[in-house]
């Protein structure tokens, strides 16, 4: 079977400190790969190195394309990286500022990557925004409100809406439940679990929140300095820790 | 180059200096070779305000030769305000002979109009644009627009007409509506009515100058200059749905004037040239009067 992403050797530096370095991994169709880290492990630094968004100083990042296979996206052109960007791929930003138009209407933030790759029908494009803002639990009142009106879970469903509605295959998340309360982080997460079990996507979930790898991730990588220390299956390593640091990260979880 | 004008012997032809002139002249042939690409350019100070049309007169200085008949308009009228003092200011540094009657014209520098009358290959349209990106509100960075325009990531563009019809049921920009150029460059057509933008398919070369921007942009002649919509919502060329109240015409783009407190109303030709000519052929509008040579 094919890799849908194969990570080979990737290392980012700033100056003389080091981002991340030699990460190397593969991620299957429909796998959900979680990475969990203390601030400044490193975690952020890679993903924008997977995502093209850095330009990492070594290594590949191998994406099995639909028209010609696996191709090293750090050696593509520009323009064909942002194609993936807007078709193949989906970045959900911490702060859904980030990744939302705020001065655009609900419906016209989802509608922007359909138009992006060429929808030219309003009727359907519009139709297309209500049935994924539905999907993620926004009433379809709300579908020319902009983003300022919406509560901080609401516009983190949004941003999620916007980036799925193009169907991606990969998608990249950085901390999507960060700054939200819990309630609204479990519901968050229940709708996260559907939607990527549904369309059988593949995810690179980026996190501090153990629960969050816990409920969402196949497999995970613990990094620490810019290393990946450990890496396993899920439950494997966060039931049986065998770095120093795992051990650490694991115990230092507050139990309610 | 000399000038037989007496009164400009202060200036040089047409206010701005020979290199200046190269400069832009460099700008407008780059324009014209990519059609609707945003030429950047080193914009002049201008003895006249932003906002006036800097960058309307600077293209005009730059075309404009002592054998030019030109004439300015402004919203479509040759007697307003800016019209007449870009139209004096001509004048008095080159010396050219203007007129009001479009055919008559080479050189035509307007805000935000095109002449009803149809142009001609002889002539030159020249438009002032105050903003010449037309991703600007949707995009504020710069850089990032310019990635846009040559990566031909226009999706965005259509993100506002979106907007449009969710708001108000139908596609509600009614000026400065964007086009794409030659199946490549989406255009800002500077702020003219939709109802001029299939006009915009002409024999005349049309140049876009945009001073406080610093940006030059051009249609060859013929240029293919298509109006952005959605398939289920096209593009309309709109005006009101009236005639002119003086000239009786049903094809022109008409303001609406208020004449009293108590509703009162009526609607006349933009272009006071078109205007004029009707009535002098003898046509006459639901309030018109007989025309007489040399009346206003």
């Amino acid at each position: 079977m094919t890799p849908l992403l194969q990570v080979e050797g990737v290392s980012k530096f700033y100056g003389a400190r080091i981002g991340c370095e030699d990460v190397s991994f593969e991620l299957f169709p429909g796998e959900v790969m979680g990475i969990v880290g203390e601030s400044g492990s490193g975690k952020s630094t890679l993903l924008g190195c997977l995502a093209g968004q850095l330009a990492p100083d070594a290594g590949e990042v191998l994406f099995d394309t639909r028209a010609e296979g696996l191709r090293d996206t750090l050696k593509m052109s520009e323009p064909e990286r942002r194609m993936l960007g807007r078709t193949d791929w989906a970045f959900v930003h911490q702060n859904a500022r980030d990744g939302l138009r705020m001065g655009v209407s609900a419906g016209g933030n989802v509608g922007e990557r359909l138009m992006a790759v060429g929808a030219r029908h309003y009727g359907q494009i519009r139709g297309q925004a209500i049935d994924w803002l539905g999907r993620v639990e926004i009433s379809e009142d709300r579908v020319d409100d902009r983003p300022g009106q919406f509560s901080g879970g609401m516009q983190q469903r949004l941003q999620i809406a916007r980036n799925l509605v193009t169907g991606p295959r990969l998608v990249f998340m950085d901390e999507p439940t960060g700054g939200l309360d819990v309630s609204v982080q479990a519901r968050l997460l229940d709708l996260l679990r559907g939607l990527v079990r549904e369309m059988g996507l593949s995810a690179i979930i980026v996190t501090h929140d153990l629960a969050v790898v816990r409920l969402l991730a196949d497999r995970l990588m613990v990094m620490k300095g810019g290393h990946v220390v450990e890496a396993g299956l899920t439950d494997q390593v966060l039931d049986d820790p065998q770095h120093g640091y795992t051990q650490l990260l694991v115990s230092s979880v507050l139990q309610v | 180059m000399t000038n037989d004008a007496e009164n400009v012997t202060a200036y040089n032809f047409a206010y701005l200096d020979e290199q200046t002139k190269r400069m832009i002249r460099r700008a407008i042939l780059k324009g014209l070779a990519v059609p609707g690409y945003q030429v950047p350019f080193a914009s002049r100070e201008m003895p006249m305000p932003y906002g006036w049309g800097t960058g309307g007169v600077q293209v005009s200085a730059a075309v404009l030769c002592p054998e030019d008949c030109f004439k300015v308009i402004d919203q479509g009228a040759d007697d307003t305000t800016n019209a007449v003092s870009i139209r004096k200011f001509f004048e008095t540094t080159a010396g050219v002979a203007t007129t009001e009657e479009t055919a008559k014209a080479t050189v035509i520098q307007t805000r935000h109009r095109i002449p009803e009358a149809r142009l001609g290959e002889d002539q030159i349209l020249v438009y002032q644009v105050p903003i010449p990106e037309p991703l600007r509100f949707l995009e504020p960075r710069e850089t990032e627009t310019r990635k846009m325009h040559s990566l031909e990531e226009y999706g965005l563009m259509h993100v506002k007409l979106y907007e449009d019809v969710a708001q108000h049921g139908a596609i509600a920009t009614a000026y400065a509506y964007p086009v794409k150029v030659e199946g490549r460059y989406v255009m800002d057509p500077s702020p003219i009515p939709k109802f001029d933008n299939p006009k915009m398919e002409m024999d005349a070369i049309q140049l876009f100058g945009a001073g406080r921007e610093q940006r030059i942009y051009a249609l060859p002649p013929h240029s293919k200059v298509v109006s952005l919509d959605f398939e289920d919502h096209p593009f309309e060329a709109s005006k009101a749905d009236h005639a002119c109240d003086i000239c009786g015409a049903e094809d022109s783009y008409l303001d609406e004037v208020i004449t009293d407190d108590a509703g009162g109303r009526m609607f006349v030709c933009s272009d006071t040239d078109y205007c004029r000519s009707r009535r002098a052929a003898g046509h006459m509008g639901a309030q018109g009067v007989p025309y007489e040579e040399g009346a206003a």
